[in-house]
């Protein structure tokens, strides 16, 4: 028992382990704090997992015809803003129910995600090439870690950053913040609530094909249909889990990108458990933070921005 | 028609801002037809007229917010075509909105900051709110954050935010609706302060007594078109009603000799934490309501009202089955369907999405509240007629004017959906009855209606309890008056006992007995 | 001039009724041009799609075989769609469903038992779909968590329990290796009902009896009304005296069984054994049904064939016109688009706004 826990220990505090960490968790930070900014602003897009895959197969596309990662990441980043544009022409444009049309994206993404890459089956590309710094990089134990990664990595940190700048640091991140409050009351006060919606909105699918088209990229060099395989989800409930605040985004993304690798990476322990349990650890430990969150918070109120999810149609 | 205002006086400055013909139309409504206001410098004019009369509109179109689908204004004689609110602002029109525009989980300065041109630093308008606040006797703290403050602090904040921009306009919508009387005489002082400025004031009121005190001109709106200006301090409190209401609103009478002796509804130290974390909690809410009389009970919104009305109604439960009884019963533990049965009925302040759901029917609605003990379920499926039924007996009972035999609730005007919300409760004959804000954004008759309704009720033996911001509808209907304040019920007071002032002072947290002796005595010794 | 959303005063009842048609034939008109775009013959394509299952007896068959857990799961979900309860996890449990009513057919695989076998699999797996309804929804009612999350990320547990069971302890011993249960005996099984012409089964009649129960129960009862009320206006649900939280486990639980039922049907009926193919996407294709089918049972049922139409033409034309099996998904999606779109047009309307020149004064 005492040798299998010290095994696991060792194993999480190796260099491979925390490299694996970084990359699993990357997609997630990369789509949650898109979807942070657009909950930010009052819209619940749910139509995350279906941006990501299809920001997937649209980036492995680019990047198979054109031979640079960066031409399909813009690729993804497109194809993830395209498609949350129809999200907001029908939320914001028609007033329709935000969370049918979430759900209406993703199944219309998943299936428009296997019309593109069904060609792309069994395909390499090259992934993304890793920064390499004389020095730094070499540094045993944390060089790799720190200056090593791929340029994903440090885009999704500085992404989050950014975020937290315009949201606290900004007169416009005030405003939609304030959006995000009281949708009445900034309009009232002349300030244009579907226009930065529908901006919010466009910067979340940004965020959300760009993290889809990290998977091809930089995380597994091919396409495989479905391969988000719910991580689109689990960055809706990173935001829930955050509080709506990018610092606490960055922990509940390494943390669950942690839990969605234990499973592979505890495996040559051989601990006996079945690898379909080991796998659904993600999603167990989501429902189980969903649960614990809500309950913590409960009696001291709701920390969600209070028009999240209301229709507005202003008065004219 | 002799216009007495000093409009007419030749030697008076040219107008500020005049609304020239201005109409606005919703549909086949026609909210504004054809108004003509002039408004002046160093003058503060009313805009008088009862709920639904287009006084919001008028002002919302000066204010940019909305366009006018015909006439035009014109600012200090040059026609303007204001396409939002900050180009009325930066011609130097400001507003207090009746319905605060603030962000309840940001703080003050952020509020503030919202309201004014993006060309100022963080830090330099906090400074400036604090002096701008100070100067003008209406203390804030930048840093707070908006939910905790009360509702005439927040007021504060939409009236400093305003001042700040230098406005030579300001345009005030029922701003004392939401007011202690005393905090009404402050906003009062701070107001003839502003005029003493130079600055023009519109000031929109449905409260005569106010308008003849404050108020150098009043123009009249009724169904959406201008009916008078006049000199209100040359008028009567019943000759502006009139001109408001164009006509004689039967004067609401409470029947005599009524019998009032058993308690139907009793609230015995009733204390519950509120649901809502920016909510109040109740603190040993005790009370007696007798069959045959009406109690009302005053106080400013945020003070509880909510929490104790969904602590009668059932929604939600009292800590023990004592702290409430209906008709002898402890029901404190009982759902809202089980205290209906028990012959007590509730109508809630809100009536769209509370008292009714919106988009449903009549029908439906009155299943609403009926399904409980109307006969209208029959083993668990619905009996549409008998519904149909119901919404009959309601509208010709109580007058309801609709388009059709059973619309949407929605579609009614607010009074005539109030008469049906109303007469939907009082039709079941309840020996209970609690409602909460009666008349409010209701017209004149619909209003008085109402009343009569409420009256006639208790007249027939019922006990009825009113909860009401209106201390002028509390004056008319009420037999005792208590105040809610912080969560906490003052002893009620007799109707002839409960001066304006009194009740003010309650609502303000002033503690009754020793309050009152001490200002008798200061009175006694001064004479 | 802008183009701006404006409430109308009352639901228009013609578009009411005519929304779902507009947004059929917005789809089809899309369709067509795209499939113009990808070189193929519009007319031969929606010939292919639509019309050509409806010639044949046995895909008129097929049809009503595929509808039948599209249809019984939609309903369920539109009886919490109505009241703003998002069970987005019907998939997960038409998965629970089918296994818990597939371990007593495994169990009694080869013996004899008696004809009671098939209407206990399938009443457990009623009873295992809504307890596995009910975890979402008492983590709402209780720890206020999104079901819409919690649902879904029970519905990628759900999947890796079946895949573990049928590699592991459930696996046919004589499968060769294959992740399978054994194929169930014939009383275990759901036979067809015109034998040799077509894969019809008695399920199809189930689904057509729930159908029926379900479209009382919203139009005609309290209970119905209640779940129309909470979702309209969820205060004055309250003020009703009706319980929000006794509603959302009700939903829950009627929703996850009919889900599990349809499960277990689809594995005791077409399919005839478990394995992790099972499930195929039936839950989510079931929201696209609730809402062409406007949350309402008989809406629901015409939704159901329709969707199940595309199906059967979207498998026939892979094979006539070689178009990739996504494009239905793809199709379906688009719809779900157009009848959103088609049913705000219900409450709002659109209209052109002149807006005036900005004319502001030069400052005295």
């Amino acid at each position: 028992m005492l040798e299998t826990l010290s095994n696991i220990f060792h194993l999480i505090f190796s260099e491979s382990f925390i490299l694996t960490v970084v990359t699993a968790s990357t997609p997630l930070l990369l789509a949650s704090s898109g979807e942070l900014v657009v909950e930010r602003s009052g819209v619940l897009n749910l139509g995350v997992e279906g941006m990501m895959i299809v920001g997937a197969a649209c980036g492995f596309a680019g990047t198979f015809w054109s031979g640079s990662t960066l031409v399909g990441a813009l690729c993804g980043i497109l194809a993830g803003a395209m498609l949350s544009a129809i999200f907001g022409i029908l939320t914001l444009g028609l007033a329709v129910n935000q969370v049918a049309t979430g759900l209406a994206l993703t199944i219309f993404g998943v299936g428009l995600s296997g019309l593109i890459g069904a060609q792309f089956v069994g395909e390499r590309i090259v992934p993304a090439a890793h920064l390499y710094l004389p020095v730094l990089t070499g540094i045993p134990g944390i060089g790799r870690i720190v200056f090593g990664e791929d340029p994903f990595v440090y885009v999704s940190i500085a992404l989050i950053i950014g975020i937290w700048l315009f949201l606290y640091r900004t007169r416009a991140g005030l405003v939609l913040r304030a959006v995000g409050d009281n949708h009445a009351s900034a309009h009232a006060l002349g300030y244009p609530v579907l226009r930065l919606r529908m901006l919010a909105v466009l910067f979340g699918g940004a965020c959300a094909g760009l993290a889809g088209a990290y998977l091809p990229l930089a995380y597994t060099p091919f396409f495989i249909p479905g391969m988000t395989s719910g991580r689109g989800w689990i960055a809706l409930a990173l935001v829930v889990f955050a509080s709506w605040r990018p610092g606490r985004l960055v922990v509940g993304a390494y943390l669950f990108g942690a839990v969605s690798i234990l499973g592979l990476a505890l495996q040559p322990l051989q601990l006996g458990i079945p690898q379909q349990v080991m796998n659904m650890l993600p999603y167990l430990a989501t429902v189980v933070v969903l649960v614990l969150i809500s309950r913590t918070r409960g009696t001291a109120g709701s920390a969600a921005p209070a028009s999240l999810g209301m229709v507005f149609v202003p008065d004219r | 028609m002799l216009d007495p205002s000093p409009a007419s006086d030749p030697l008076r400055s040219a107008p500020l801002l005049s609304a020239v013909s201005i109409s606005k139309r919703y549909g086949d409504f026609l909210a504004n037809d054809g108004i003509d206001l002039d408004l002046f410098p160093a003058e503060i004019h009313a805009l008088l007229g009862e709920n639904g009369a287009g006084k919001s509109t008028l002002v919302k179109v000066m204010y940019g917010l909305i366009q006018p689908s015909g006439g035009e204004l014109r600012w200090m004689g040059q026609k303007v075509v204001l396409s939002g609110p900050s180009e009325a602002r930066n011609l130097g029109i400001g507003m207090v909105f009746q319905h605060f525009t603030l962000f309840e989980n940001l703080n003050v300065a952020e509020n503030v900051a919202l309201g004014l041109p993006p060309t100022e630093s963080f830090a330099a308008i906090s400074e400036r709110l604090r002096e701008t606040a100070r100067v003008y006797g209406l203390p804030l703290d930048p840093k707070r954050e908006v939910w905790r403050l009360s509702v005439g602090e927040r007021q504060r904040i939409e009236i400093v935010r305003a001042l700040m921009q230098n406005p030579k306009l300001l345009i005030l919508d029922e701003p004392t609706s939401v007011l202690t009387p005393q905090e009404a005489d402050l906003l009062f002082v701070v107001l003839e302060r502003l005029k003493a400025e130079g600055r023009a004031i519109l000031y929109i009121s449905h409260k005569l007594e106010e308008v003849k005190r404050l108020c150098d001109t009043a123009t009249i709106l009724r169904g959406g078109k201008k009916v008078a200006t006049c000199n209100p301090r040359q008028e009567t409190a019943a000759s502006l009603a009139r001109m408001m209401v164009g006509g004689e609103i039967g004067e609401v009478k409470a029947a005599s000799g009524r019998d009032t002796l058993v308690p139907r509804l009793v609230i015995k130290n009733l204390s519950l934490e509120p649901d809502d974390p920016h909510g109040t909690r109740l603190e040993d809410v005790s009370l007696e309501v007798r069959g045959g009389e009406i109690v009302g009970i005053a106080g400013v919104a945020g003070n509880g009202q909510d929490e104790l009305f969904a602590a009668l109604s059932g929604e939600r439960l009292a800590p023990g089955e004592g702290a409430i009884v209906i008709e002898g019963e402890g029901v404190g533990l009982l759902d809202v369907t089980q205290r209906r049965r028990m012959g007590a009925a509730f109508v809630p302040e809100e009536r769209l999405g509370h008292g009714t759901a919106p988009r449903m029917k009549l029908s439906e609605n009155a299943l609403l509240t009926g399904h409980a003990a109307s006969g209208m379920v029959k083993k668990g499926f619905i009996d549409k007629p008998a519904t149909l039924a119901h919404v009959d007996r309601t509208t010709k009972s109580f007058d309801v004017r609709k388009a059709k035999r059973d619309p949407e609730a929605v579609s009614l005007s607010g009074g005539n959906l109030q008469k049906f919300v109303v007469g939907r409760e009082i039709l079941r004959e309840p020996r209970v009855l609690v409602v909460s804000q009666p008349t409010w954004g209701v017209d004149a008759g619909a209003a008085a209606t109402i009343r009569q309704a409420l009256l006639d009720l208790a007249a027939r033996g019922a006990a009825v309890l009113v909860i009401s911001q209106d201390l002028d509808e509390l004056a008319e209907v009420a037999d005792r008056i208590a105040v809610m304040f912080h969560g906490q019920l003052s002893a009620p007071l007799k109707a002839a006992e409960a001066t304006r002032e009194r009740l003010g002072l309650l609502m303000g947290g002033a503690n009754t007995e020793r309050e009152s002796t001490e200002t008798e005595t200061k009175h006694a010794v001064g004479a | 001039m802008q183009l701006v959303l404006e409430k109308r005063a009352e639901r228009s009842t013609l578009i009411a009724v005519t929304s779902p048609l507009i947004a059929v034939a917005l789809t089809l008109i899309t369709f067509a041009i795209l499939f113009a775009i990808m070189g193929k013959n519009p007319i031969e394509a929606l010939y292919v799609y639509f019309i050509e299952p409806l010639t044949d007896p046995f895909t008129l068959q097929e049809i009503a075989v595929k509808a039948t857990p599209l249809v019984m799961i939609a309903v369920g979900l539109a009886l919490c769609y109505i009241a703003n309860i998002w069970n987005i996890g019907a998939e997960g449990q038409f998965i629970v469903g089918a296994v818990c009513g597939s371990w007593l057919a495994v169990r009694t695989n080869g013996t004899d038992v008696g004809p009671w076998l098939l209407p206990v699999m399938l009443l457990l797996g009623a009873i295992g779909g809504a307890l596995y309804g009910l975890i979402p929804a008492i983590c709402r009612v209780y720890f206020g968590a999104s079901e819409i999350l919690t649902s879904l990320m029970l519905v990628y547990i759900a999947n890796l329990g079946l895949d573990y069971m049928v590699r592991g302890p459930w696996r046919d011993p004589q499968g060769l290796n294959f992740p399978t249960t054994a194929a169930f005996d014939p009383a275990a099984s759901i036979g067809t009902l015109f034998e040799g012409t077509g894969r019809l089964h008695a399920g199809s009649i189930i689904a057509l009896f729930v159908v029926m129960l379900i479209a009382v129960l919203l139009g005609r009862t309290l209970m119905g009304f209640q779940i129309r009320l909470v979702g309209a206006a969820p205060r004055a649900a309250r003020f009703s005296g009706f319980n929000a939280d006794r509603l959302v486990l009700f939903s829950f639980a009627v929703s996850g069984a009919l889900a599990g039922l349809a499960g277990i049907i689809e594995v005791a009926g077409p399919i005839g054994h478990l394995d992790p193919g099972v499930p195929s996407g039936y839950g989510f294709t079931a929201i696209i049904v609730a809402f062409l089918g406007r949350l309402n049972p008989i809406g629901i049922l015409i939704a159901g064939l329709f969707l199940a139409l595309t199906f059967i033409g979207g498998e026939g034309a892979q094979i006539s016109l070689k178009v990739p099996l996504d494009l239905t998904k793809v199709f379906q999606g688009i719809l779900l688009f157009y009848v959103l779109a088609c049913d705000s047009m219900i409450v709002y309307r659109i209209r052109l706004l002149r807006t005036q020149k900005r004319v502001v004064p030069v400052h005295a």
